[in-house]
């Protein structure tokens, strides 16, 4: 447990260290700001259905930078190591494989979460100011913060794998978007489609992240995303391993 | 320490390790010699559990290292080839970093890593960014990482590769100086330096050990043990004959340059035959020009048991 708290560690410090962190995060926090005025200002034109929750997390200007954080994020989380041979020095350690593997993953997870923590003080802000709740029910937050760890998890095992599956880290990062986006715009299809049957409905909805965002933010909590995405990212994280083995044993 | 029984790794359409067999014992320090490829960093990965063995068994200070691999991994401190390091990081983090994930007690951590950077002379470069040191003072860097859990045993792949000649001194007497309670497996194929610091020499090639014995034994037991040469000036017809009957020759071989002609004889180890071929030369009334009885080098041994196959 003590060399895991380790791995962590220095995975979020060498995050921190690396001045993509930060562009990364200047770029996020004007998206993310500006998604939310406008957002607001939308609502001041006239009273509407939805929720200043809503109304953040279900723009256009939400899902652009939302999927274009995660290659950046994991596009260094094993493409360095493997190009200066610094896994040889790592897997020689008294350390499992699936430590490491976890270790990274969850290093650039914390990274993601930390990349959302300013976003509280939207709401908040938005509370001191009108007096007035940003969210009908409690459960809007909760449901929009759970998704969003939710499908965080799920990309960022996505972009840990492309990463690992290759020695430069802007093949990892073209690999994520890809998949990304490919998993994105297949959620997509529910909208394209004309009058597709109920099978092909059901599991285009498993894909639609757009459909569980506006589900979740506004407190419906449905159980199928939810085991979606945890049954994905455990899949993925599986993935992860045999590839990060299958390449140390290709030495 | 080390017993390492059939071991082989197979690759696709490849074989780089077929069946060796070897034992070091505690306190030795084991030569690992063999040409480019010959499959001596190929092994050192399969001990320390980064490569998996196509078949075969090895164990290290009786762990075996594919089921008990990460107990075996905590007595030994290796030293990859290439010597890869983190270079956005500090020396003394990088040391902290690595002691902790070796499983140093948190209290003994600064202790041991000031204890290393003394050892490798990094006191002064504590501080630095990996990244801003010299290749030597790296090669010291992942010497101190391989010490810092005080392992039994320390497995180096090729340490003085690249370095310059003051370096290669230094990391010689570091690693001669750290041999003292430790085991140490050095592969190189730098020869001076496995007959300055190795007991015990074990030569691979094409994935085979050719050899396995002290450096002494091996000279002593090569076909160029004892060898020859004199160079005679215009010499009469028989000269050849002469010294091909004498006893305990081996092999002559002769060659003219111009007036001068050169004979090489190879004898065995034991047979000093100075004392003849001087008596021949003269009753024969040779003009002689030179004499010389060259003692074989491990390059020699080298050359010969990894040419050719």
């Amino acid at each position: 447990m003590r060399t895991f708290i380790t791995l962590l560690g220095r995975e979020v410090k060498s995050f921190l260290y690396s001045p993509i962190a930060y562009v990364v995060l200047f770029f996020f926090l004007i998206a993310t700001g500006f998604n939310f005025y406008s957002g607001v200002s939308f609502l001041n034109q006239g009273p509407s259905e939805v929720t200043v929750v809503e109304a953040a997390f279900n723009t256009v200007l939400f899902w652009f930078p939302f999927v274009l954080i995660f290659p950046l994020i994991t596009m260094r989380t094993y493409a360095d190591e493997f190009r200066m041979g610094t896994i040889e020095t790592l897997a020689t350690a008294p350390i499992s494989d699936s430590q490491i593997v976890l270790s990274k993953f969850l290093g650039a997870f914390i990274f993601y979460i930390l990349l959302w923590a300013p976003s509280f003080l939207y709401f908040t802000a938005f509370e001191q100011i009108t007096g007035k709740a940003a969210a009908v029910a409690a459960g809007a937050y909760g449901g929009s913060y759970l998704l969003l760890l939710l499908l965080g998890a799920f990309y960022v095992a996505l972009g840990c794998l492309a990463s690992a599956l290759t020695n430069e880290q802007i093949n990892a990062a073209v690999m994520t978007f890809v998949a990304i986006f490919g998993f994105f715009v297949t959620g997509l299809l529910g909208f394209i489609l004309n009058s597709p049957s109920q099978a092909v409905r059901d599991l285009i909805s498993y894909f639609s992240a757009v459909e569980h965002m506006a589900d979740f933010s506004r407190g419906l909590i449905d159980s199928r995303p939810l085991v979606w995405y945890i049954s994905m990212t455990s899949f993925i994280l599986f993935l992860n391993l045999q590839v990060f083995q299958y390449r140390k044993w290709k030495a | 320490m080390i017993d390492v029984v059939n071991l082989t790794k197979r690759y696709a359409g490849f074989t780089a390790v077929r069946e060796i067999s070897f034992q070091v014992q505690r306190g030795e320090v084991v030569g690992f010699l063999g040409p480019n490829g010959a499959g001596k960093s190929t092994t050192m990965r399969m001990l320390t559990g980064y490569l998996p063995p196509s078949s075969g068994r090895a164990s290290i200070a009786g762990f075996d290292i594919f089921d008990q691999s990460i107990e075996a991994r905590r007595h030994i401190g290796y030293l990859p080839e290439s010597t890869p390091l983190y270079h956005d990081m500090r020396v003394h983090e990088y040391l902290r970093y690595r002691a902790s994930l070796k499983g140093v007690e948190a209290s003994k951590v600064k202790e041991r890593v000031g204890d290393v950077l003394e050892m490798c002379d990094l006191r002064e470069k504590e501080r630095a960014l990996i990244g801003t040191l010299s290749k030597g003072q790296r090669q010291r860097v992942g010497l101190a990482d391989a010490l810092v859990h005080d392992p039994e045993l320390l497995i180096l792949d090729e340490p003085t590769i690249g370095l310059d000649p003051n370096q290669i001194r230094q990391v010689r007497e570091l690693i001669k100086n750290l041999a003292n309670r430790r085991t140490v497996l050095i592969s190189t194929h730098i020869l001076p330096e496995v007959e300055m610091m190795c007991s015990r020499v074990v030569v691979i090639h094409k994935g085979r050990i050719r050899a396995s014995d002290t450096a002494e034994n091996l000279l002593l037991k090569h076909r160029a043990a004892g060898e020859i040469r004199l160079e005679v000036h215009q010499p009469p017809q028989n000269t050849y004959a002469q010294l091909a009957a004498l006893q305990g020759v081996k092999e002559v071989s002769e060659k003219m340059l111009g007036e001068e002609c050169s004979f090489l004889l190879r004898t065995d180890a034991e047979t000093d035959l100075t004392e003849a071929v001087l008596q021949l030369a003269q009753t024969g009334n040779w003009s002689l020009r030179s004499l010389l009885r060259r003692k074989p080098t491990l390059e020699d041994v080298f050359v010969d048991l990894t040419q050719g196959d």
